[in-house]
């Protein structure tokens, strides 16, 4: 399994919510590699998301009953507005600071531009007509 | 279940290879360079100059395989004056009729290559042969399966292009990054090494054009659980002719990327 752990991670710490347990422990091990092979991204997104999405509901609209003290509620609710925004913010800044840092190859260009010069002067030698 | 049988052929072919060749470790390596050409007169004596140089000043042995798709501009016939001056040996000419995309035009290189070890590259001069001893070793330190030269990271960087330019490159490489996690930093990059065998796993594999198949290559990778090394490179956009990025350039990226998304 060691090679899924990178791709599959938070699949991976899933499986080991229901390991824990005691949930049907071989059933889980032997589909999980088919599983993890045939998911696609677009299925681990819409998977994450509705896990968030289930840990939100139960705690906004307090689904299960658990009657938790007011103060979380007010602290889930604006959560999916929040983490978007934190994303969104975290993409700019991202995108920005390495289009600012992208680097210039000047040296590059110029080394580029010599070469062109000798190997034309040299392929002429060779008998190369262009 | 297809993904672990891959694997597994991929390692038996590199079992094999390291059996057979444990005297001459250094001399059994070679390494084809594929450059498909369309109207490149200009630049492919020069490419193939510089990779003579580079190739020659290393001391790796190789071969230039040259894939014409019947450029109207003469390419061919330069490229058949390079074969007479540098060796047929080194300059291999597969020309095919017409133009048929780059996909088709790796399979038909890699049909003729003897390396087993395959480079690809643009033949527009952006790719400079100088990085290619360090790609080769950068695969032999890891025993990488591919190495994908990166504008990205490191010392990388452009050459060229203006604010416009870099802000589409790093947007889109940033959406892609967070929706494919490919595990390489520069996708859409046509500067690399492959295993020959890998190689011609990935080609057969792919189904997308353009920008969009040089990702797809990382990606599939990806599945079929390849290691992937990366060097540094600076890509000078091209000197002679024109570079584009339009609308359309950035609809069928988008299209590709999210095809990727809801299907790999």
């Amino acid at each position: 399994m060691s090679h899924h752990t990178f791709r599959h991670r938070g699949v991976i710490k899933v499986r080991c919510l229901f390991e824990s347990g005691g949930f049907c422990h071989s059933y889980f091990t032997l589909l999980c590699p088919i599983i993890l092979c045939t998911m696609t991204k677009l299925l681990e997104w819409v998977f994450g998301v509705s896990l968030i999405g289930i840990a939100w509901g139960l705690v906004t609209f307090d689904l299960l009953d658990l009657q938790l003290p007011p103060q979380y509620k007010d602290v889930a609710w604006p959560m999916p507005i929040y983490l978007l925004v934190v994303f969104g913010c975290y993409s700019l800044a991202t995108v920005g600071y390495r289009v600012a840092t992208f680097n210039d190859c000047e040296d590059a260009a110029k080394e580029l531009q010599a070469q062109i010069k000798e190997a034309k002067g040299e392929l002429k030698k060779k008998g190369l007509k262009m | 279940m297809q993904h672990f049988r891959c694997l597994y052929d991929v390692e038996d072919a590199n079992m094999a290879s390291r059996r057979g060749n444990t005297k001459t470790h250094l001399q059994s390596d070679k390494y084809s360079v594929l450059l498909p050409t369309y109207n490149e007169r200009e630049n492919l004596p020069l490419i193939v100059w510089l990779l003579v140089k580079y190739f020659g000043e290393s001391g790796y042995n190789y071969e230039i395989i040259v894939i014409d798709d019947g450029s109207p501009d003469g390419t061919l016939q330069i490229a058949e004056q390079l074969q007479k001056i540098y060796g047929s040996d080194k300059i291999i000419l597969r020309p095919r009729a017409q133009k048929l995309g780059l996909g088709t035009a790796y399979i038909h290189g890699v049909k003729h290559a003897t390396g087993n070890f395959v480079i690809i590259m643009d033949a527009d001069l952006s790719h400079h042969p100088k990085f290619i001893p360090q790609f080769i070793e950068k695969q032999k330190e890891g025993g990488y399966d591919l190495v994908s030269g990166t504008r990205y990271s490191g010392d990388g960087g452009v050459y060229g292009w203006d604010l416009r330019r870099k802000l589409i490159s790093r947007g889109a490489n940033f959406v892609t990054q967070v929706l494919l996690r490919p595990g390489a930093s520069d996708l859409t990059g046509s500067f690399r090494l492959y295993k020959k065998e890998v190689l011609e796993k990935l080609v057969e594999r792919c189904v997308s054009k353009g920008y969009v198949f040089q990702m797809e290559m990382i990606v599939r990778a990806r599945q079929l659980d390849c290691t992937i090394g990366e060097v540094p490179i600076s890509f000078v956009d091209r000197v002679y002719g024109e570079s584009k990025l339009g609308g359309n350039e950035i609809v069928s990226f988008l299209k590709g990327l999210l095809t990727l998304f809801a299907t790999t």
